[in-house]
């Protein structure tokens, strides 16, 4: 008698727990070993798939971010067209033509693509920073690369690197959308099929820190100074991943009501955005501040922006801050994920970067359990104002 | 933010698909549409005022926009800087836009909170502080963002300046954000008469879609906003575009690295057409264009004949006056702008003097349907459809119409509003030549005749 009524229990148990699943993702490996996550998302007749790719050490930065680089097919699911659409991504994926006049075109296009980007100088901003901020390591260059590496690039250097990291070992795949979960498990068989095995890609080394803080201007014309000012920080699985990002909200990171847009816009009309957030990736991902600014006014504005900072760090957040980004956190929750686009982006990163399958069930809990002290601890052992880099790219 | 120049903002729905809109007025003229949409428990609030940079008179350009920007200025009930946080502690996620027919304010909240958008919209339709040391920091930000979207970005700056130049009176000819010399004159009175000349019940609509009921959101905004008067909206003159006579032409030169072309064609809008088949045909004529890499303007100029580094299109039919048919292109290496424009004017031409086959039309609506699922997994723009077709005076039926009108769509009407619209007399073109990009290099325009 008790061990039935325990084992009812625990079937409640476990159904409640699937009822509570905020996103149900089914995980599974293909025949040929590729690593499959699929969301069902019925209501609309559409589906997106993104075949996602470890390359890291990517030599060229031609990676569309800094760890991965991914392709991606959004179809209608009406047979027919789901399967000429499954087709020819497939046929991309695993034969593709590589073409020497196709190849030169792109090239040239990417080429004044970079140069046009010369014209703004939050570019040359952002370019000055990364560098600044990662000097040798892979992570310094821009996804976009720069015109002079862009130019020796050659085909057979894009083969070589199609061959090394689009390979089933190196990939994962993110399905969401109108499909049962047989209809996903046969087109990621498809779609793994041609794949050769392959390796996984190299580790990234390390991080270093810069040694000093820095701080750089660049004269160009224009009526504004852009400012950005940080340095490395947050990997995705960091210990102190949650301290830092309820901080970092608090600090900059929620739009209208953050201290560095009310020192700097609000109080002081300085600035038309003014943010920080920190980018999370394989290995510390970079904490950026930045603002814009008319040429005259960008010590001032540079000097709230570093006092902003330093206050945070000193004091931590009061009370009163940390709940209301926590409950701004938590109860805005499901509008991070609430369209098949939004969703995909989040089941795509958490198999890339191997996070747990509950990632976002969890993430309300623990954005809720941290604390003020936590906070303050984490920005004073992590974010370090002797460390940071200043870049400012303007007229004078 | 400001409405963008090329974002082309097409009106349409799956009718498959689409949830049911459902309209209610209130007593004091406040329209209010609800779109249900249950796949998140989410809901999006948008209130729409009729009034945009089209209906400001010169010397005060761009004040929509600045008065947008004081709408978060606080009020008796929630003092400045309250509203945004009473929002941000609900979880939600909000923000203002101003465009040149409407000035739009929006909450995204999980569906449970609602009435708190409500309760703070309802408060600074009607009690906003505009205060002047408020004033003067705002227009600081302002002007910093316009620097920022403008000043330092050569081809806004020319896009500002081909507007000003291709309309003769259309107010359409100010820029959103408005002239320099405006905003830094903005008195607190300009605002005052401004805030209590458009902002009423009866000149705005409430949008809601998501995870809701209708019945109750409409029982909800009764209770919020009915309270607030009917007022009486002042009438706006029609202020016609005078007929262009002839190509206009411009060379924009100012510091930069590439040179870049942008071509405009008068053409009507839906709110102004005659005949309404033409604007559907103008909208498939874009996506013939440009619609993707297999549209014509990619196909030849980029692949092809390897003129063209980048192109696009844009065409906007829900505008409230004349609107403009644009194309715009980057030269490769070693073509002039001359080249390309020749070039672009022959892609032109062949579509005046050939339909476009069976096949291809099929393609390019196939395309336009498909855009029309994908778009409907975006919640905020299945609202702003609505907002946009009800406040430029369509009514938000149109945007539900948009696929089947698209469907009928032939390649003999393609052709006909190709020869009819894009032609050498309705022309405005300007040439970006870039300048040297040394620190204060002087910068200025050009007219040729």
């Amino acid at each position: 008698m008790r061990t039935k009524h325990l084992l009812i229990s625990i079937i409640l148990s476990l159904v409640s727990v699937q009822a509570f699943a905020l996103v149900p993702i089914k995980h599974w490996q293909t025949s040929q070993g590729g690593q499959v996550y699929f969301v069902a998302s019925p209501g609309l007749p559409m589906v997106d798939i993104r075949l996602v790719f470890d390359a890291v050490g990517a030599k060229y930065g031609h990676a569309t971010n800094r760890d991965t680089s991914w392709v991606g097919l959004r179809s209608l699911t009406q047979a027919d067209l789901l399967a000429q659409s499954v087709d020819t991504f497939q046929a991309i994926i695993s034969r593709p033509q590589f073409a020497q006049a196709e190849f030169q075109r792109i090239k040239e296009q990417k080429l004044i693509g970079l140069k046009q980007q010369q014209e703004k100088p939050g570019f040359i901003a952002k370019k000055t920073f990364y560098q600044s901020i990662y000097s040798e390591h892979p992570y310094a260059h821009l996804v976009a690369g720069d015109a002079e590496s862009l130019r020796q690039i050659q085909l057979s250097d894009i083969k070589q690197f199609y061959q090394q990291f689009y390979v089933t070992k190196n990939g994962v795949l993110a399905i969401v959308g109108d499909l049962t979960q047989q209809q996903a498990w046969q087109i990621a068989e498809t779609l793994f099929k041609q794949l050769k095995p392959g390796e996984n890609a190299e580790e990234l080394p390390q991080v270093n820190l810069p040694k000093k803080s820095k701080t750089e201007h660049i004269d160009f014309p224009s009526t504004q100074t852009h400012i950005l000012a940080g340095m490395p920080v947050l990997s995705r699985k960091d210990p102190d991943y949650f301290p830092l990002y309820v901080g970092n909200h608090i600090l900059g990171g929620s739009g209208l009501v953050s201290l560095l847009f009310n020192e700097i816009r609000g109080k002081r009309g300085l600035a038309y955005s003014a943010y920080s957030y920190f980018s999370p990736l394989e290995e510390a991902g970079p904490f950026t501040m930045g603002l814009q600014t008319q040429n005259k006014q960008s010590n001032i504005a540079i000097e709230v922006m570093q006092k902003t900072l330093a206050d945070f760090i000193l004091q931590g957040p009061t009370e009163e801050q940390l709940i209301a980004a926590q409950k701004n956190l938590t109860g805005g929750f499901v509008l991070r994920f609430d369209n098949n686009r939004k969703l995909l982006n989040y089941i795509a990163m958490l198999a890339f970067y191997q996070l747990p399958l509950d990632y976002l069930d969890t993430f309300s809990g623990k954005v809720a359990n941290v604390t003020a002290e936590q906070v303050k601890s984490a920005f004073q052992r992590r974010v370090k104002t002797n460390l940071l880099q200043i870049i400012s790219v303007g007229g004078l | 933010m400001v409405a963008h120049l090329f974002v082309v903002l097409l009106f349409y729905s799956f009718s498959i698909q689409a949830a049911e809109v459902k309209e209610h007025l209130l007593a004091n003229g406040l329209k209010i549409l609800v779109k249900e949409e249950h796949r998140s428990p989410v809901v999006v609030s948008q209130i729409w005022y009729k009034v945009g940079s089209s209906y400001e008179p010169s010397g005060i350009t761009g004040i929509s926009h600045m008065l947008e920007h004081m709408m978060f200025k606080g009020t008796d009930k929630h003092p400045a800087g309250e509203f945004s946080k009473i929002i941000a502690e609900n979880g939600g996620r909000e923000n203002a836009f101003t465009g040149r027919d409407y000035t739009a304010y929006f909450q995204t909240l999980e569906k449970s909170r609602l009435a708190i958008s409500f309760e703070l919209e309802a408060d600074r339709m009607q009690n906003i502080h505009l205060l002047a040391d408020e004033l003067e920091k705002e227009l600081q930000v302002v002007m910093e963002e316009r620097r920022m979207r403008t000043e330092d970005n050569p081809r806004a700056k020319l896009q500002e300046y081909l507007m000003a130049m291709a309309y003769s009176n259309s107010p359409y000819r100010n820029p959103v954000i408005g002239w320099p010399a405006d905003i830094e004159n903005y008195q607190v009175n300009d605002l005052q008469q401004w805030y209590q000349q458009w902002y009423a019940p009866n000149n705005a609509t409430l949008v809601v879609a998501g995870d809701v009921q209708a019945k109750e959101v409409f029982k909800l905004a009764e209770q919020y906003f009915a309270p607030i008067p009917i007022q009486k909206i002042p009438e706006l003159k029609p202020q016609t575009e005078m007929a262009q006579v002839g190509t206009r032409r411009m060379t924009v030169k100012l510091p930069a690295k590439v040179p870049y072309i942008l071509m405009a064609y008068k053409v009507p809008s839906f709110k102004v057409v005659e005949e309404a088949w033409e604007v559907y045909a103008l909208d498939v004529l874009a996506v013939v264009l440009d619609g993707g890499n297999s549209a014509r303007l990619p196909a030849k100029l980029q692949h092809g004949q390897q003129i063209a580094s980048s192109i696009g299109v844009g065409y906007d039919l829900g505008a409230r006056l004349e609107e403009l048919f644009m194309i715009e292109a980057t030269p490769v290496k070693g073509k002039t702008l001359l080249d390309m424009e020749v070039a672009l004017k022959a892609e032109i031409r062949l579509l005046q003097r050939e339909p476009v086959s069976a096949k291809e039309l099929a393609r390019v609506k196939a395309q336009v349907m498909a855009s029309s699922v994908y778009e409907q997994d975006s919640l905020f723009y299945q609202a702003m459809k609505l907002g946009m077709a009800e406040t430029v005076g369509l009514g938000w039926q149109k945007s539900e119409q948009f696929r089947d009108k698209i469907n009928q769509v032939t390649a003999e009407q393609v052709r006909r509003v190709a020869d009819k619209y894009l032609v050498e007399s309705q022309l405005s073109i300007a040439y970006l030549e870039p300048q040297t990009m040394l620190a204060n290099t002087k910068s200025g325009v050009h007219h040729a005749h």
